[in-house]
């Protein structure tokens, strides 16, 4: 099991260091560069001040050098100074984005788990009737609507016309903390992320319970006059989750994604919307650090997700 | 025997719903089952003896299959009688692995991969006898002790997929046993298995019932497996059964058309070398099992009879009593 985990870890880091090589690739290859973004438009600069500056952040390096130097610092735990921030550590302006991203997608992620695999049950059990069809019509639209339209229709529907909730940010400002202000500003963006996995995982648990009601175990379960309730919960259930956890796990790095888009619609102070910006400002060492943490932690995830499956699964042998 | 049967069926008529229509899987079917004693129920893949089963455990398909006639007296362990076609589902479900259990055809999939065997073994004895976890536990180790399993305490311990397919056998025959039931239904229990575990399971499940002395349903289309392990002995044929009589009387005189024609089909290891050395094919019966959809008017085994006459297509025969207590389904058993 120990030698297991390092075994994966291992290969995590291998990803880790293609993962950052491919983003330095794809940021250069993007037009425009960190100096574009950082001049004052009004400000006249010429040719060579501008050169000059280049040379100062070193991007006049060639490329494989650049990145070996980024690479090497990286090692020993230092991701650079964010350009446009006039030289903040990138690593703890990542880490304290951290918090707020984990909670909302650990939030949306056990909302779509809950809701995915109950509606999922409920369907299957109650294959082809009025209720199977209404949460298939829902789910149907719930995997096609994508983050950034249930996002804004949400934030209208429920901020704008409802006032349900706030419409945006953590915490209200300037009030003292308290966890009923932070959980009436998450309710509703975790529930908004969750909406697509929550349809999706439904589909996959509907599937998979419905296959394996056919199995014969589950005939010699109600042969053994096991109660119906159990029969299902007990016996069916546990094998018909194998496959959505697999689902779940291959999930959290779209999941990420959809974060990205909540984040900036709801102000959310985490990972997405720092990264949005310096996509925006061109801030190459902050892209790089922030991808580098959300890919450890997706690779991390994935990582649990197995443990998980071989948890549920005694068949399989996590070694 | 002079006991009261366990098990006494009368005109049971089950249906199945295709596409709109009906279709009788099993009808006119009256069988009894004494204590102690076994009924083998043969035929070929469709002839209903897989419907009779689930009909007698109320597991045939929701929505799809329905018992319409007919009565399945059963006396269970408290000794009192009642019709399990009345029975509700709750009322089923007490009767389910308590007093009468199944033994099913597949031992690579009738077991949950996800739960120890102790934990399958143990859990009947929870639901029905009201028993403690661990006094379960127990029980289900001293039951692998039973059905012959060397190291119980390691193998219960063990998932499915650990235990070969004798042994799996061997376990879900204790989970079938975990409650002492008066009626065991044995679905194929042996036709996935090899040669030599066969008679091992047989050999097992006539020594639990004389142990035990429950009633054994022991449904197979091999006739060798009746030979060595029935009492009696009832053919069916879509859907009907067509002879019924004690093993012996049966093997040796048989007095349905159906059954001469399903012994002969039986390979023997001499004669068969002997045919194929003279290039003559094994004997089999001509033509196939109909449809139940498209029954043939009058007897079912008719289009496939050589002993068929006009007589045959006009009405489905009576069971005629051919004495000794045995009965045939043809108008000609007397020239069998």
């Amino acid at each position: 099991m120990l030698t297991y985990i390092t075994r994966r870890l291992a290969t995590g880091l291998l990803m880790l260091v293609a993962l950052s090589m491919l983003v330095f690739i794809l940021l250069r290859l993007a037009p425009g560069d960190p100096i574009s973004a950082y001049i004052n438009p009004n400000v006249a600069m010429s040719q060579a001040e501008m050169d000059a500056l280049r040379a100062r952040l070193g991007l006049d390096q060639p490329l494989p050098i650049q990145y070996l130097a980024w690479l090497r610092a990286a090692a020993s735990g230092d991701l650079g100074f964010s350009i446009q921030r006039n030289g903040v550590k990138v690593l703890p302006l990542v880490l304290e984005r951290i918090g707020p991203t984990v909670l909302l997608m650990v939030a949306g992620l056990a909302i779509a788990i809950v809701v995915g695999i109950a509606a999922g049950i409920v369907t299957a059990v109650q294959r082809n009737s009025a209720t199977d069809i209404g949460f298939s019509i829902a789910a149907f639209f719930g995997i096609s609507s994508p983050a950034f339209l249930t996002a804004i229709l949400g934030l209208y529907l429920f901020s704008v016309v409802l006032r349900w909730s706030p419409s945006g940010g953590m915490l209200t400002p300037g009030a003292p903390f308290s966890i009923g202000d932070l959980l009436a500003h998450l309710v509703l963006p975790a529930c908004l992320l969750s909406i697509g996995h929550a349809a999706l995982i439904m589909r996959y648990m509907r599937a998979s319970l419905l296959e394996v009601l056919n199995q014969d175990y589950v005939r010699t379960a109600r042969a053994k006059g096991v109660k119906e309730f159990w029969v299902i919960m007990k016996h069916a259930v546990r094998n018909a989750l194998l496959p959505v956890v697999t689902l779940i796990g291959s999930t959290i790095g779209i999941a990420v994604g959809g974060a990205i888009f909540i984040e900036s619609v709801f102000n959310w102070p985490g990972m997405g919307l720092l990264l949005i910006n310096a996509v925006d400002t061109r801030d190459y060492p902050v892209i790089m650090g922030a991808t580098l943490i959300i890919g450890a932690c997706v690779i991390v995830v994935n990582l649990l997700t197995d443990i998980a499956y071989a948890a549920i699964d005694p068949r399989i042998q996590v070694a | 025997m002079h006991t009261a049967p366990v098990l006494d069926i009368s005109s049971l008529r089950t249906v199945f719903r295709i596409g709109g229509r009906q279709v009788a899987a099993v009808q006119d079917l009256d069988l009894t089952i004494a204590p102690g004693e076994t009924l083998a129920l043969v035929g070929e893949s469709g002839s209903g003896k897989s419907v009779t089963s689930l009909s007698i455990m109320g597991l045939l398909p929701r929505k799809v299959g329905q018992v319409t006639e007919g009565s399945i007296l059963f006396r269970g362990k408290s000794g009192q009688v009642q019709d399990l076609t009345r029975l509700d589902d709750e009322g089923l479900r007490r009767i389910r692995g308590n007093d009468i259990a199944m033994v099913f055809q597949e031992p690579m999939t009738s077991l949950n991969p996800v739960y120890t065997i102790g934990e399958q073994i143990a859990e009947p004895m929870r639901i029905h006898l009201g028993c403690s976890h661990r006094k379960a536990a127990a029980a289900a180790i001293k039951l692998l002790e039973d059905v012959g399993i060397p190291d119980p305490e390691r193998r219960a311990g063990q998932y499915p997929h650990e235990l070969s397919g004798g042994m799996r056998q061997r376990a879900t025959i204790a989970m079938a046993l975990s409650c002492d039931p008066v009626l065991l239904i044995a679905d194929e229990p042996t036709t996935a298995l090899d040669v030599t575990i066969q008679a091992q399971i047989l050999d097992l499940l006539q020594k639990l019932q004389d142990e035990r002395g429950m009633g054994i349903l022991f449904v197979t289309h091999n006739l060798g497996v009746v030979a060595e392990i029935a009492d009696r002995v009832a053919v069916m044929y879509a859907g009907r059964i067509v002879e019924t009589g004690t093993v012996a009387d049966v093997f040796t005189h048989p007095r349905h058309p159906y059954t001469v024609g399903l012994m002969r089909s039986v390979p023997r290891l001499g004669e068969a070398t002997e045919l194929r050395r003279r290039g003559i094919p094994l004997p089999t019966i001509a033509g196939s099992v109909p449809s139940l959809v498209h029954l043939p008017t009058g007897c079912s085994f008719a289009p496939r009879c050589p002993l068929a006459i006009d007589a045959c297509r006009a009405g489905v025969p009576p069971l005629y009593e051919t004495g000794n207590g045995r009965k045939s389904r043809c108008i000609r058993w007397q020239e069998v």
